[in-house]
Order: C-alpha cells, then structure tokens, then sequence
C-alpha cells in the first residue's frame, strides 16, 4: 500500500493506493499517529483503493474517534468493494462517506 | 486441486494471496468475488497467526479447488495449531455508536457474509476451515 498525504494548515489529505489490511494497517495506523495531532479537517481519498478487511477497519475507527473530539473526518472516492465492507459491518453509520 | 504449505505468519498473507488469486484469475473469477475472496484470506490467516498458534508459531496448507457448474471455489485452510474454531464467535453488534464499537468478531462475520459457505471442523489435530464462493 502506498500512502501519500497533502498538508494544508489543519487539513490533511490521505490518499491510500493499494489493500488496507493485515499486513498494510500498521503503515497507515503509524502515519496517522504521527500526524493527526492539530487537524481538524481530515480527509481520506479512497479512490486508488482496492479493499479493506477488519485489520483497516480497526485504524478508521480509532482515527474517527479521535476526529470527533477535534474536528471532521470523510472519507472519498470508496469504490464498491468497500462500500460492501462498510454497509456490513456497520460502518456507514459510523464514518462520513462522501 | 493446487495447494501452498507455508509458515503461519501475518508477513506471508501477500504470498497466499498471490497464490489464490493466480488461479482465481486462470478461471476467469470475476474481480469483486476475487477481492472478497482477498479480504477472507487476510481474515482467516490472521486469526490462525494470532489464535491457532498464539503461542508458538506453525504452517498452514492452503490448498485451492475450482468447480464447475456452479462455477465456484473451494479453498481450504489447514494447521496444526490449538482448536479454534472462529465460528463459535457470536456475531457483532453492528449497529453500535462509534464510541461503543470494538473491533473484535467484525472479520469472521465479514468472511460469512460475503462466503457463500463457510464450514469449520476440528479432525486429527488439524484446524479445518472451509470457504466456497460462486464466481
């Protein structure tokens, strides 16, 4: 997986390229952790993204709880494998799907 | 039938996945039944990593049979790890808020969802976990 992210004042752009799973969470749950801190706006571009299993579900969640507290969170461009995934599990009452 | 043994570890799931989706995409799977197919391997082989051999490490044989009519795949999982059975795991409640949510049981339940058949047996001292999805 391939993250790339766009900062501008407190927003922050990720875009995610690839599977967001076992083994790619990790990258994104690090980069999250090291960047978060101070943003308000956070905005995740899923459109280069093929899936995610429980292991990604698990970072969103933890980034959309600590979103609430300090500003908004979406989420673009999911394509129709993780929708399913969202719809699922519960998800699309959980995150901010645009 | 083809099959992969290969060490139990969350590093080799990219391996295993390859490994499937080759012979997935040799018979024309169609690429969303083959992303689910992807999402239940990185379920199922985690769980093994991390409960069937919790404490200790071990192999697990993947071993991959498509039918005809319907067009479908079998995929087993097998290892020689503690009984553990991720069917026995009581669905999660999907409708929490998002501060009342965990994340625990959410990936089995999203294998059986999106599985057309999902079967588990405990047979001479093996894990035997068994996928099947229509193409």
């Amino acid at each position: 997986m391939t993250i790339s992210k766009k900062q501008n004042g407190t927003e922050l752009e990720i875009a995610l390229e690839g599977r967001l799973d076992t083994t790619t969470a990790p990258q994104l749950e690090g980069e999250l952790k090291h960047s978060i801190d101070g943003v308000t706006d956070l905005i995740m571009d899923f459109s280069a993204l093929e899936y995610i299993s429980s292991a990604g579900l698990r970072v969103l969640l933890a980034a959309q709880k600590v979103m609430n507290k300090q500003g908004n969170m979406v989420i673009r461009g999911v394509n129709e494998t993780v929708m399913e995934v969202f719809e699922i599990t519960g998800f699309v009452d959980i995150l901010t799907i645009e | 039938m083809n099959e992969l043994t290969i060490d139990a570890t969350v590093e080799n799931i990219p391996t295993v996945t390859d490994f499937v989706d080759e012979q997935l995409e040799a018979h024309g799977c169609p690429m969303k039944a083959q992303m689910q197919i992807d999402i239940a391997i990185d379920e199922l082989l985690s769980n093994i990593a991390y409960y069937a051999y919790s404490s200790g490490s071990g192999t697990v044989t993947i071993r991959v049979e498509i039918a005809e009519e319907p067009l479908s795949v079998l995929i087993t999982f097998i290892d020689n790890g503690v009984p553990y059975d991720p069917l026995k795991k009581e669905d999660p409640d999907t409708t929490l808020s998002v501060d009342q949510r965990d994340i625990g049981g959410l990936g089995i339940y999203m294998v059986k969802k999106s599985m057309d058949g999902v079967e588990y047996e405990y047979k001479d001292g093996q894990n035997v976990l068994k996928i099947t999805k229509k193409f």
